[in-house]
């Protein structure tokens, strides 16, 4: 058996929850306030995903693009997804919305640009 | 030669605060109007933002800084509002002159019907904390680091220490390392951090960048450039604890230790601050000490939320259209206090028995506690939570209903259980 200590980060109670888990198998959760702390604490033990917002430099404009990935990707991919995006060669016009980089690292999902550039 | 221009709503100010206001006003009925932007593009900070997390509340979705902007540019370009960037104002006057001056137009004074003033805040500087040391390259504010790197594409340094654990100290903090750079330390001089609890797990723990927590920064080396730094615990009083000395080797601090309105202007415009806020008093229509001229957003008191600015700003447009009408609310005001644990309410004055939004900072952590809003000693609104903290702004609807027969003042305070 094994424990995890996860910080929830749903609202300021910050609830500290104890993750207990046998054979990489959620058994319990405990410390929890409320049903998301507990969806939370689960999620973060198996399959924790984040966000990722960089910006890309464009070809011949001083400004570089903000980017994002449209869902959260898995965590343990963020570095990768990182490499990948410093390849990257943008150049102008790139609407927002419109993706950079398709199946980023294949993780099934896009990178797409947060705002344009005319 | 002086250019002198009557309108009759000026904003001061193209971001999130007064982008809300312009559209609020035109909606209201407002079509002279003119928002004042100093960078080349509206905006505001949301600009160097690129972060997600804006927006949950307004639109049931997480934006990055960017994309909230871009939503009110669009519907400001959609109401043909007058937005003149790369324009810097000078001054206000009690008289509602707002003087500016751009490459485009020169100089420039606005006679104006109504002002809302939407400069927003700017970060509190090394200069405001007396850290010892000497005055190398190398230290800069968090947000001036987060423009370089996110709208510039130019990295500060390569090895970092972060003083303050303020949400801007942790957004950048995971910015820096995933641009390449060594994060060493994130040194917080309260017991407590300020930011996110989002923020500590996903921009330091994620990252494994220790928070040291009751430490501060109490030597600064290096000539030209920043070469280290050393950190102190320091005891219940905040003073460094000799002995507990650690040095970090490194070639940039950044400082995130606060954020303070930026009121310049509407200090020598005679508006009245509040020391609680650094920001206008108000009544609650947000309108200042000086006829005229409202206040929303971060220069009227720091928020945690823009969503929470954008709101506030749609009620000053909306105000100072009524202003404009002749409508503005009439008659005696009471007074809102700051009661036991609550610290800044906004609005201080207000007109009897209206709809009201009251919002506040509680001055320490408060489990299982309520708000509660008395007159005269009596309970005329409360509102429970689990938790309410300093980081987290707290706003309470006062419907009118609830005070319809109330005259003397309202105090604000916080209940434990």
């Amino acid at each position: 058996m094994k424990e995890r200590i996860i910080t929830c980060i749903n609202c300021p109670m910050g609830c500290r929850m104890t993750v207990t888990l046998e054979d990489g198998k959620v058994t319990g959760v405990t410390g929890n306030t409320c049903k998301r702390g507990e969806k939370y604490a689960m999620q973060e033990v198996t399959a924790p995903v984040r966000m990722v917002t960089a910006v890309v430099p464009v070809a011949d404009r001083r400004l570089p693009v903000s980017v994002k990935t449209r869902e959260p990707i898995p965590k343990a991919r963020i570095q990768d997804c990182m490499a990948a995006l410093r390849q990257l060669h943008l150049s102008a016009p790139i609407e927002a919305g419109q993706v950079v980089l398709a199946d980023v690292c294949g993780t099934g999902i896009d990178v797409i640009a947060t705002r344009t550039v005319s | 030669m002086e250019n002198i221009i009557r309108k009759q709503l000026v904003i001061i100010g193209g971001g999130p605060a007064g982008l809300a206001a312009g559209i609020a006003a035109r909606e209201a009925g407002v079509e002279d109007l003119v928002i004042l932007e100093r960078e080349h593009e509206a905006g505001g900070i949301l600009r160097q933002c690129i972060h997600n997390g804006f927006g949950l509340h307004r639109y049931g979705e997480e934006l990055t800084g960017p994309e909230y902007a871009a939503r009110d540019i669009a519907r400001a370009q959609e109401l043909g509002l007058d937005i003149r960037c790369d324009t810097t104002v000078l001054s206000v006057d009690g008289d509602r002159r707002v003087t500016c001056v751009s490459r485009a137009e020169g100089l420039q004074i606005f006679e104006a019907g109504a002002v809302i003033l939407a400069m927003g805040c700017r970060e509190r500087p090394r200069g405001a904390l007396g850290t010892p040391g000497t005055r190398c390259a190398g230290i800069y504010t968090a947000g001036a680091a987060q423009k370089f790197v996110n709208l510039e594409g130019l990295m500060p340094g390569r090895r970092c220490v972060i003083l303050g654990s303020g949400d801007i100290g942790l957004i950048m903090a995971r910015r820096m390392t995933l641009q390449g750079a060594k994060v060493l330390a994130c040194v917080e001089l309260m017991p407590y951090s300020s930011g996110l609890n989002r923020n500590i797990v996903q921009c330091l723990q994620d990252y494994d960048i220790p928070l040291y927590l009751s430490h501060t920064v109490i030597d600064i080396q290096g000539r030209e450039r920043l070469e280290g730094v050393t950190v102190a615990q320091v005891d219940e009083r905040r003073r460094p604890i000799p002995g507990t000395e650690i040095e970090f080797d490194c070639d940039t601090l950044l400082l995130s230790v606060g954020l303070i309105p930026e009121n310049e202007l509407s200090l020598r415009a005679g508006v009245a601050l509040s020391p609680a806020t650094a920001g206008a008093v108000v009544d609650d229509a947000l309108q200042t000490s000086v006829p005229g001229v409202f206040a929303c957003g971060n220069v009227l008191h720091v928020h945690d939320l823009v969503d929470f600015v954008s709101d506030e700003s749609f009620r000053a447009g909306r105000a100072a259209a009524a202003f404009l009408r002749g409508e503005h609310p009439q008659g005696e005001t009471v007074a809102v206090l700051d009661g036991e644990g609550v610290r800044g309410v906004v609005p201080q004055r207000v007109h009897p028995g209206q709809d009201l939004t009251l919002m506040f900072r509680p001055a320490g952590v408060y489990k299982n506690a309520s708000v509660v809003v008395e007159a005269d000693g009596v309970e005329i609104a409360r509102k429970r939570a689990l938790v309410f903290t300093p980081g987290e702004m707290v706003a309470l609807d006062l419907p009118a209903a609830k005070w319809a027969n109330v005259h003397g003042d309202l105090t604000v305070r916080m209940e434990a259980k």
